[in-house]
């Protein structure tokens, strides 16, 4: 393994859908980052924001959540329920000063192993270019990392931490 | 909490995980690990030797509980976990990582991956010691099925059923049974008649003691689970009592009113506004379509009723909605054929004499409405030239991708009744690929060859009547490069019939949603395994069988009906099965009637109680999904195999190297249920 820093992600994949993409890829010998590790849960719609914070805190750089796409899930819409929850947590993050690309949620179905591989590789480049999370250091005690531009804003508005 | 003991077992599944994962040194490192009292690798872990290395340390280690670290547990999480049932350990104390599929298959970072190995096994040992033993629920399955759809694939699930002895509701929205198989004329490659093997199944399931046919009738709601459906069903009113009909077809005769026939007739002939779709219809009633009756519409006529000797027409019947208990179902909806309205080259809605292959199916029945005569659209001039494109709509990047499996077959078929019924014409097959795979089907292709039918490799670019060159005036031109002889060649012919490929039903989504089934990208129903289990779904209970699962011809449409109905007549002789113990529990002590879980569960199965002023969880309803578990602010509620806990302590463990030197020490924790 190289010198360079290697980003942590912990992945919640639903057992449905991104669970069996992210075999699929592995079937289908795609090779892609292998910095997500992936906790199985057995709808997005289980993942609490607490298990989100759990990581961040216990030393995961990013959480990736995955889930079927809006329309398919195994349990009806437990993905649209854990869409509501993500949005929010975003809110609560920003607050603390964790960067957007800390926690993504993508929906991913069983036959789009590509899909989940991209997103993982994806990821693992947008948190190496950040650099660890250090949230002791910075959540806890510090005032956070510089949070990165919210969508609607070209850039941040002051400059302030 | 007590001390477990721990097996845990790495497997190097050959050379597809120990060629990427250094699985010594991760056993070895497990076996270092707190909880673990033994930790092995070896070859193939799902083998009979695996499977008694770890029933050997449950009984002689005192094993207490076990992780296999291997491929998915989509693959073998069943054999361990029955493993550990031999041995005496309740299968819920087991737990896998995968280390295959998403670590050694994915990467080729021999240090990462062993890394990550390591990672995954930690997270399945913290986790693994505070699983609970858990008991699967038994469920008493109704011997009642449910089949959805009266084509060829629905009649077969049907009558399998009923003649095990099992009843069995058959639901079709058509007036009749008998689907798209009922409008050919001759099936590929036998040539038998298609009405004549298949009318006598019809009749078999109208007259069936067992069979409870509600035709022109459709699924409105499905609620409940395996072995324990309640099924809403509307029969829509046909305006025809049949305690009284005989049959007779005085009505359709004296019905004033002819309405084009886009159903059964494909939009090429014509019926009336009372009617039954063909003759052989099962059941034989007719049936008043509202919208183009006169007396619906005007309020005059009521010919059917002055007619009828039976006096069988009841203007004010009703739809009538039925509740059904069913402990199955199966899925037998069909296909839809796709519109090449879409290819808008192919001139079809604009050039008279292009018709699709269901319009030609229609017109080459004897049946039919031209009574099985070959002619173009004034219905009298024959044709000289006949040009059958293949792949219409299918193998096709900019509409359907796959290719619909049957469109070959039946275009020879076309080719070869058109050389039957005009034996001067010229026939021609515009190809892609000639798919001919079953039995008998070979042989039929080589047979057109010797009928002299001229085959012409190359998607067809365009249909026009534009004439251009001497010869072309009156007819119609498939323009198209002949990749065989590496030109472009301008055909006229006379007639042109597309061969379209299947689709899924228009509604299929909708459907899917209602039975709690999944669709794939092109809208077909998603079976449980593409190879090992076409006919089940993700759904306990629910099956499905025919087009409606995929393209298919009408052996392998019987073949699948004739699974599904033995997999539900498996289980149905079971009396019982078990249902696995995921699923949610909500602690009445920590319950604060908040309420909030009550609307977030898709299956209705938590109920709240006025009384006590707690929810609670019907465990039968609940499929386990954990939604109300994450939303509960109490944490009053257990998810049971995905708690809180379980989830807590294998995020710990997953993240064992980068938490913080001191992290063993945790901030006050909120409570975890």
């Amino acid at each position: 393994m190289s010198e360079r820093y290697e980003p942590v992600i912990v992945g919640f994949l639903c057992n449905w859908c991104s669970y069996r993409a992210a075999d699929l890829a592995g079937t289908s010998r795609l090779h892609y980052a292998p910095n997500m590790r992936p906790i199985r849960v057995m709808c997005s719609g289980r993942v609490d924001p607490q298990f989100v914070l759990k990581a961040l805190r216990e030393g995961a750089d990013g959480v990736l959540i995955a889930g079927c796409h809006p329309g398919e899930c195994h349990y009806v819409e437990g993905n649209i329920k854990a869409l509501r929850r993500y949005i929010l947590l975003k809110r609560l993050l920003r607050q603390l000063g964790v960067e957007e690309e800390r926690v993504q949620l993508i929906w991913a179905s069983a036959s789009e192993g590509n899909v989940l591989a991209e997103a993982v590789d994806r990821m693992t480049e947008q948190l190496r270019a950040l650099g660890p999370l250090r949230w002791r250091e910075m959540v806890l005690s510090g005032d956070g990392h510089r949070p990165s531009p919210l969508p609607q804003q070209a850039a941040p508005v002051a400059e302030e931490v | 909490m007590s001390k477990e003991r721990v097996g845990v077992y790495i497997c190097h599944c050959g050379t597809n995980i120990a060629g990427t994962v250094d699985v010594e040194a991760v056993a070895r490192w497990a076996s270092e690990q707190p909880h673990v009292a033994v930790a092995r690798d070896y070859k193939f872990m799902c083998s009979s030797l695996g499977q008694d290395l770890i029933e050997e340390d449950i009984r002689e280690l005192g094993l207490t509980r076990v992780v296999v670290a291997a491929c998915s547990p989509h693959m073998h999480e069943k054999t361990f976990r029955t493993a550990c049932q031999r041995a005496g350990l309740n299968p819920f104390l087991f737990e896998m990582a995968n280390i295959r599929e998403h670590n050694s298959w994915a990467t080729d970072d021999r240090e990462a991956a062993t890394e990550k190995a390591k990672a995954l096994v930690k997270g399945a040992i913290e986790r693994v010691v505070h699983h609970q033993p858990l008991e699967p629920l038994p469920v008493q399955i109704n011997p009642a099925t449910l089949v959805v759809g009266g084509g060829i694939a629905g009649i077969t699930a049907a009558l399998e059923l009923a003649n095990a002895g099992y009843p069995v509701y058959l639901v079709e929205r058509e007036p009749s049974i008998g689907g798209h198989m009922a409008q050919l004329d001759k099936t590929f490659p036998t040539l038998d008649c298609s009405a004549c093997i298949l009318t006598p199944k019809m009749v078999e399931v109208g007259q069936h003691p067992h069979i409870t046919l509600l035709s022109y009738s459709e699924v409105e709601e499905v609620e409940g689970y395996i072995g324990n459906f309640t099924v809403t069903v509307r029969k829509k009113a046909r305006h025809v009592n049949e305690e009284l009909c005989t049959g007779c077809g005085i009505c359709e005769e004296k019905c004033p009113k002819k309405v084009l026939d886009e159903v059964f007739e494909a939009g090429l002939g014509y019926r009336k506004a009372i009617y039954r779709p063909f003759p052989q219809a099962v059941p034989k009633y007719p049936v008043i379509d509202v919208e183009n009756c006169i007396y619906f519409q005007r309020g005059k006529c009521k010919a059917c009723q002055i007619f009828c000797p039976a006096g069988a027409i009841d203007f004010e019947q009703e739809d009538e909605i039925l509740q059904i208990e069913v402990g199955n179902i199966i899925l037998a909806t069909g296909y839809d054929l796709f519109d090449p309205r879409r290819i808008p080259q192919y001139g079809y809605g604009r050039l008279a004499n292009v018709f699709t292959s269901l319009e030609f199916e229609r017109m080459v029945n004897a049946a039919g409405p031209t009574g099985g005569r070959i002619v173009l659209r004034d219905g009298v001039t024959e044709p000289q030239s006949v040009a059958i494109i293949h792949c219409v709509g299918s193998r096709d990047k900019n509409y359907n991708e796959y290719c619909s499996k049957v469109c070959c077959m039946y275009s020879l078929k076309f080719a070869h009744l058109v050389h039957e019924r005009l034996p001067n014409a010229e026939v021609y097959n515009f190809y892609i690929d000639i798919r001919a795979p079953g039995k008998g089907y070979e042989e039929f292709y080589h047979r057109l060859l010797e009928e002299k039918t001229h085959f012409i490799r190359g998607r067809v670019a365009e249909v026009t009547d534009a004439a251009r060159m001497p010869g072309e005036e009156g007819k119609l031109i498939v323009q198209v490069e002949d990749t065989l002889i590496g030109r472009q060649r301008r055909i006229p012919v006379d007639m042109v019939i597309l061969s379209a490929g299947l689709e899924a039903r228009h509604d299929s989504r909708e459907v899917a949603q209602r039975f709690g089934l999944g669709c794939d990208f092109n809208g077909f129903f998603v079976e449980r395994h593409p190879k090992l289990d076409p006919v089940a779904t993700m759904t306990e209970g629910v099956f499905v069988a025919g087009a409606c699962q995929g393209p298919k011809d009408i052996p392998e449409s019987v073949a699948q009906g004739a699974a599904a109905a033995a997999r539900v007549a498996s289980l149905i002789s079971q009396g019982t099965v078990l249902m696995e113990p995921v699923r949610a529990h909500i602690i009445e002590e920590l319950c604060s009637g908040c309420r909030i879980c009550n609307n977030l569960c898709p299956y209705n199965a938590i109920v709240y109680h006025e009384d006590r002023k707690v929810s609670e969880v019907v465990t039968a309803l609940c499929q386990g999904c954990g939604t109300c578990v994450a939303a509960c602010p109490s944490a009053a509620i257990t998810g049971a195999h995905f708690t809180s806990e379980q989830v807590m302590f294998q995020i710990e463990g997953i993240l064992w190297d980068v938490r913080s030197p001191d992290g063993r020490e945790r901030e006050p924790e909120m409570v975890m249920a």
